[in-house]
């Protein structure tokens, strides 16, 4: 399974959009760090919007690539967000406190279940 | 690693019965395979369908997918130092009260395992070193036997309900 990447950017420079498709994990992680590391250089934008509507699993080596990209921005005042991530990215994203610095869209089975509970 | 190489030229060997490992008759798997990096995924779907015979929720199958992506990975990323001709060794087997996973590796081994253990996130790597604080909170049981040059077993213990 061949990964995905697609970028687009917005707003005046400020913010790249990026949705990935794929698994993220080490077969995935060197490419999708490297083509993000790139297209923020490149671009120049300080924000990074990650679409992970297409992200169907992440493992540890997936959370070390957002870890390093939130160290790459963070000195120059950027953040990242996270939309549409399913459950099981979301619990990860929680477990490892990447949720603590970045912004990240809660599922909406998610809250329904906890709420239900 | 030598070692892993030559696992390769060894006779693949095909044993009829298993009644004396086992008498219960529950399901037993046992796979080799590359330390290239697509078969992280091959090795935790195979897992995760051998735990979905079981009412495990999707949440816990899930949890089983991570914990045996983090061990296979550490026995690439580690083990094997990242390597893509060595072998890795899964063996599943299904109890009446457990889902038991071992994970082999014939790489360089862990000098201190309590170390190993310790997230770590200062590195200067990406990598978090979340991989067995995944693994404990995940399954029921993680066990480590490891050495350095003698290579690395981790087996992951699941209770099923």
């Amino acid at each position: 399974m061949k990964a995905e990447i697609k970028i687009k950017q917005y707003l005046n420079k400020s913010w790249l959009w990026v949705r990935l498709s794929a698994e993220l994990d080490m077969a995935v992680a060197d490419t999708f760090r490297d083509t993000l590391s790139n297209a923020m250089a490149s671009s120049g934008c300080r924000n990074l919007w990650l679409d992970f509507s297409r992200v169907s699993f992440i493992d540890s080596s997936g959370l070390g690539v957002l870890l390093g990209r939130y160290r790459q921005l963070q000195p120059l005042g950027g953040k990242i967000l996270i939309t549409n991530p399913n459950e099981q990215v979301y619990r990860l994203l929680v477990a490892s406190g990447l949720h603590r610095i970045m912004e990240i869209e809660q599922p909406q089975s998610y809250r329904l279940r906890r709420e239900g509970s | 690693m030598e070692a892993a190489r030559e696992l390769d030229k060894q006779s693949w060997r095909c044993i009829r019965r298993d009644a004396e490992h086992n008498p219960d008759g529950k399901n037993k798997m046992q796979l080799r395979f590359l330390s290239r990096s697509e078969n992280v995924s091959l090795a935790r779907l195979l897992a995760a369908g051998m735990a979905a015979e079981n009412e495990l929720t999707v949440a816990e199958l899930d949890e089983i997918k991570v914990a045996v992506s983090e061990a296979v990975s550490n026995a690439i990323i580690h083990g094997y130092e990242g390597a893509p001709d060595c072998y890795v060794e899964m063996a599943l087997a299904l109890t009446d009260t457990q889902l038991v996973i071992e994970i082999r590796d014939q790489g360089v081994g862990i000098a201190d395992i309590e170390e190993a253990m310790r997230p770590n996130f200062s590195g200067k790597s990406d990598r978090m070193g979340l991989g067995f604080a995944f693994m404990h909170s995940f399954m029921d049981e993680v066990e480590v036997q490891s050495a350095p040059g003698q290579g690395t077993i981790v087996t992951l213990y699941k209770n099923l309900p």
